[in-house]
Formats: structure tokens, C-alpha cells, sequence
């Protein structure tokens, strides 16, 4: 069914009983060419890819609870291409070129809000690293703009410009940044993937890869055993339990970050802000609550909650430069399981086992990625070539010493 | 999380800081046949595991130790802590 404005009118006057499940509930075959692990954003995301760019059929998804369940759900909906490094700047900037024509693309009201990201200066030399940052941007096609804290002022009045400890001295804004209703993404992809024939099994977790003669040849789960002519694994946070079942190790550490959303407040926000002398950033949604977050918690950890000192830090960092906000009451908090790799950049690549594919290490910013990482997965799959944005993105580049490590702050994935 | 230190009793695990996987006490022969591909493993890749979890913590705010403490990642309750030097010794490390 096509959604339109048209067919709103029309199920208004019809008592909305002509509305279809916007997705199957199908039953495992006993046999895909594709078998996805992981319904979440990116998952999701390359099997529609995969059946509509790269014209492949038979594809499932497979997901051990619900799709969105995982961290497409829980993130804090930031969409941006504002990198410095070759390796990544590029894929990001691709990614938010399909942003910007996705709605059409799969028919679904995604929300994607073009509001802006600005990212506050408080010092000479962050000024410096972020023109440097804003011209790396306009090499690779996406906007920048240096503001000065009087153009700041402007959009944001009640901003702390004159905090002693970290005035604010402009910023760097990306007006094509800004956010997307995060759970309508992974809904639009799994609407979009399902009418193109994709098979999404839900309550599904893979236990296990079986393999013959080297190659992996499907995947043991809690509904049996499927077959697959290719697995491609996009499990995020719980990327190294499941590449465990075939003893690879991975570059990474699985660690919380938490978010916040407070009582909905009228319009005050209004685009995305980040504060650069602690890590606090802040946007409003559409239903009026703050959403912030700030820094992840730290240590290695499956459990989807985070501590308090944390929700303290993250709360100091938004009172340094939103003091009014300190009379918002909290009204939710949550936190996601995520794959911080070892140089804060991800993994699309396939491994040294045949026809088993990895996609992974998104840290605390993969939602951003979501359409580029299905896309280019997906052409990996279908081609077994990189797709050209993401050919940076290979499991041999730590040996190699290529690391894509925009931070500078080496193998330690709690500082990335 | 109340991290139970060997010396100083309980503290507050906002006084450390944290490294890793315990496994990096084990630093790898840098004079041996397979020493590229022993550092690459023994800096970039890891168990990551889901449930007991052996790890470095710094008393950074503290007495400035190095710990060794056991960690359930699923549930964040931990069941052992010792002094990351005891540890190294006991592996045959001279400090
Ligand atoms: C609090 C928070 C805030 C964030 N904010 C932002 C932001 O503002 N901007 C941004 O760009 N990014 C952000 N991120 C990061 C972003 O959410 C993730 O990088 C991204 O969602 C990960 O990809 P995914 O959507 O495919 O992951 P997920 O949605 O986690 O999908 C993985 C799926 O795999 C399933 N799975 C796991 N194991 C198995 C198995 N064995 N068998 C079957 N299925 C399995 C899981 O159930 C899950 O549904 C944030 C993350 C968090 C936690």
C-alpha cells in the first residue's frame, strides 16, 4: 500500500479500516541467498538496499527480539556529516545526501529535520581545529558555517555565552544537519525491505553459524536452522558475542551511553547543540522534550543502563551552557549497548571466513549512518567489492596502521 | 558501582579510572618470531565478553594503584578486586 496525503483523506472517510500491518509476519524459509543478523537500522536498512538498488531476491532478516528493540531506538536521532578524516568524511556526507531523499524513497514519514547542528567553540585552538574541520567538510561537497557568538546569540538567546571557566567564541554550524524520528527509520526500512519481498522474523536470535568446507553456509537460531548463500552481521553492541560463535576477535569493547528526555517544554530549541569544552549535547523534539546526552559511561558492559556519576557529568555539561534548562524536570532515561572500536570508526568489510560479512564498531554514532551503512553493505554483498565511500572501512586496518581515528586518541575505545 | 579496594576498603568507582581488559598486564615479547602479529592482537583485539570480565581500574583519585577487578558485564556486580601488581607477579612479572 502507498501512503499519501490522498489516502489519509480517504481512510478518514472511511472510518480508517483500510489499513494494512505495514509489514508481514512471515515464517522462516528453510533457505536464503541473504540472511541479515540484526533488525535494527542497519540491518533493516541493507536488506531494502539489497533488494531495491542491487535487484537481489530472497533476503531475511532475522532479529532476536523486536526490530527497532536495539539501539535505532534508543539513540539520540543526530544526523550529521561534520568529519575531518578522509576515511569517514566522504561516507558521511553520502549518508546525509540519502537523508535527504529518503522519505520519498521508501514512502514513509520519517521526519527527517533538516534543523541544523552547531558545535560551540570556547577556545583559540578549537576555533582553528574546526575551521580545519568546516574546510575538510566543503572538500568532500557539505556545508559549514564559522558563526560568531552574536550570530549565535541570535538562534539561541538563552545560551551561556559568558560562563568564566568556557565562554563561548563562535561555533561551527552544519545547516543540513539536525534529526530524524529514529524509530520511523527503522519502520520505513522494514516496510520498505518487506514489499520488495524480504522476509523479516522477528523473535529470531542466531545461536550459531553452521559451515562446510570453510564457508559458512547458514545460521543455527532459536527457530531452527536457516540456510544462506551469504550472512552479512549487523548486530551492533553484541557484534563480538556473536562473531565469538565462529572465535573472532574483535577490535572493540562494548560499552553504555545513556540518554535523557525531559518534560515537553514549548518550542526553545531550534536546532541540534553541542557543547565543546565538556560532552553535552542538545536538541527538542517535536513533542517538546529535551533530548540530551553526553559521554559514554566508561567500562565494558551488556547491561542497558548506565550510573549516576555520569547522569551527574552530563547535567553539569548542559547547566554550563543551558542554565535555564535546570528548571526542566527529567522524565526519561535509558541507555544502549554499543561497539566502541579501537579507532572510534567502523567496520564494513567481509571476513577471512567465505561468505560470512561483518558491518559493526558504529560507536555512539551509527544512527547518522544508517542509510550509507545499509547501502554500502548492501553492495558489498551483492559485489563483494566496497562501495566507494566505505572502502576505509576494512578489519586489517589496525595491523596496517591506518587507523581512522578522528579523536587522536589511539586504542582506547572509551576515549573516542 | 562500589569498587572494594584491597587497602583502602570501599570506593566510589568515580575515583578510577578505567584501562581495559586485564589481559593487557600481559604484554607480549617484543624479541619474538611473531611479535608484529603478537602486539597487533595484544593492543587492538578483545574478548569483550558478556558476563565475568577480568579489567584494569586507576585509583586515578585515589591511592594511585592499578587494580585488577572481576566484573559480571551483564549485571555490573563485582566479585573480586586485587592489586593489579599482586596479579602481574603471580604471572611471573618482576613489578
Ligand atoms: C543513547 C544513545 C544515543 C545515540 N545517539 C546517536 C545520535 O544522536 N546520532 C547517531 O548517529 N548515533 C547515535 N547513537 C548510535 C546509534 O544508535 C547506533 O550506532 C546504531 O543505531 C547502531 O546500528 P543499528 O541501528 O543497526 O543497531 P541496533 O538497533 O542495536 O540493531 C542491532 C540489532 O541486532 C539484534 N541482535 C543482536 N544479537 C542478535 C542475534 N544473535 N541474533 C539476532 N539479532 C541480534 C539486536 O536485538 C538489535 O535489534 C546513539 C546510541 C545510543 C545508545
Amino acid at each position: 500500500m502507498r501512503y499519501s496525503g490522498l489516502r489519509v483523506i480517504k481512510e478518514a472517510l472511511t472510518g480508517h479500516k483500510g489499513w494494512t500491518p505495514a509489514w508481514r509476519d512471515p515464517d522462516p524459509q528453510s533457505q536464503y541467498d541473504y540472511v541479515i543478523i540484526g533488525g535494527g537500522g542497519h540491518g533493516l536498512a541493507t536488506a531494502y538496499y539489497l533488494a531495491k538498488e542491487f535487484g537481489q531476491k530472497k533476503i531475511a532478516v532475522l532479529e532476536k527480539g523486536w526490530i527497532g528493540g536495539g539501539n535505532v531506538g534508543r539513540n539520540t536521532t543526530i544526523i550529521r556529516s561534520n568529519y575531518l578524516l578522509d576515511g569517514n568524511e566522504p561516507f558521511y556526507e553520502f549518508s546525509l545526501k540519502l537523508w535527504e531523499g529518503l522519505e520519498q524513497d521508501f514512502n514513509y514519514n520519517a521526519m527527517v529535520s533538516q534543523r541544523g547542528i552547531l558545535n560551540l567553540i570556547h577556545t583559540d585552538a578549537q576555533r582553528d581545529a574546526f575551521i580545519r574541520r568546516g574546510n575538510a567538510m566543503f572538500l568532500n561537497g557539505a556545508d559549514a558555517e564559522l558563526l560568531t557568538t552574536r550570530q549565535i546569540k541570535e538562534r539561541y538567546p538563552f545560551l551561556n555565552t559568558n560562563d568564566a571557566r568556557f565562554p563561548i567564541k563562535g561555533g561551527l554550524a552544519q545547516h543540513r544537519g539536525g534529526t530524524v524520528r529514529h524509530d520511523a527509520v527503522a519502520w520505513g526500512y522494514a516496510r520498505g525491505a518487506d514489499s520488495r519481498g524480504v522476509d523479516i522474523i522477528q523473535n529470531c536470535e542466531v545461536t550459531g553459524f553452521r559451515r562446510e568446507n570453510g564457508k559458512v553456509v547458514g545460521v543455527e537460531t532459536s527457530r531452527g536452522y536457516i540456510g544462506a548463500g551469504k550472512v552479512g552481521c549487523a548486530v551492533a553492541g553484541s557484534s563480538s558475542r556473536l562473531m565469538s560463535k565462529v572465535d573472532m576477535r574483535l577490535p572493540m569493547e562494548s560499552h553504555v551511553l545513556q540518554a535523557f528526555v525531559s518534560e515537553g517544554l514549548k518550542p526553545v530549541m531550534p536546532g541540534v547543540v553541542t557543547f565543546g569544552a565538556g560532552h553535552f549535547y542538545c536538541s527538542q523534539s517535536d513533542k517538546g522534550g529535551l533530548v540530551f546526552g553526553g559521554d559514554i559511561d566508561g567500562y565494558n558492559t551488556y547491561a542497558q543502563r548506565g550510573n549516576l556519576p555520569v547522569v551527574e557529568d552530563v547535567c553539569e555539561g548542559g547547566m554550563a551552557i543551558f542554565p535555564a534548562f535546570g528548571r526542566a524536570r527529567l522524565l526519561r532515561m535509558w541507555g544502549g549497548v554499543m561497539d566502541m572500536s579501537m579507532d572510534g570508526s567502523p567496520i564494513i568489510d567481509r571476513t577471512h571466513i567465505d561468505g560470512l560479512y561483518f558491518n559493526g564498531g558504529w560507536c555512539y554514532g551509527g544512527f547518522k549512518a544508517t542509510p550509507a551503512s545499509g547501502f554500502c553493505f548492501a553492495h558489498l554483498l551483492a559485489k563483494d567489492t566496497p562501495h566507494p565511500t566505505a572502502k576505509a572501512y576494512r578489519f586489517d586496518r589496525f595491523e596496517k596502521g591506518l587507523m581512522i581515528d578522528e579523536k587522536g586518541m589511539g586504542a582506547q575505545p572509551n576515549l573516542h | 558501582m562500589i569498587i572494594n579496594h584491597p587497602l583502602l576498603g570501599p570506593r566510589d568507582a568515580s575515583e578510577f579510572t578505567y584501562l581495559g581488559d586485564a589481559s593487557l598486564i600481559d604484554r607480549p615479547d617484543w624479541q619474538s618470531e611473531t611479535a608484529a602479529q603478537d602486539f597487533y592482537e595484544y593492543q587492538y583485539l578483545r574478548d569483550n565478553p558478556a558476563g565475568l570480565h577480568q579489567e584494569l581500574w586507576f585509583h586515578e583519585s585515589g591511592d594511585r594503584s592499578w587494580l585488577v577487578v572481576t566484573r559480571n558485564t551483564l549485571t555490573h556486580e563485582i566479585t573480586d578486586v586485587q592489586l593489579a601488581r599482586d596479579v602481574a607477579r603471580a604471572r611471573g612479572r618482576s613489578k
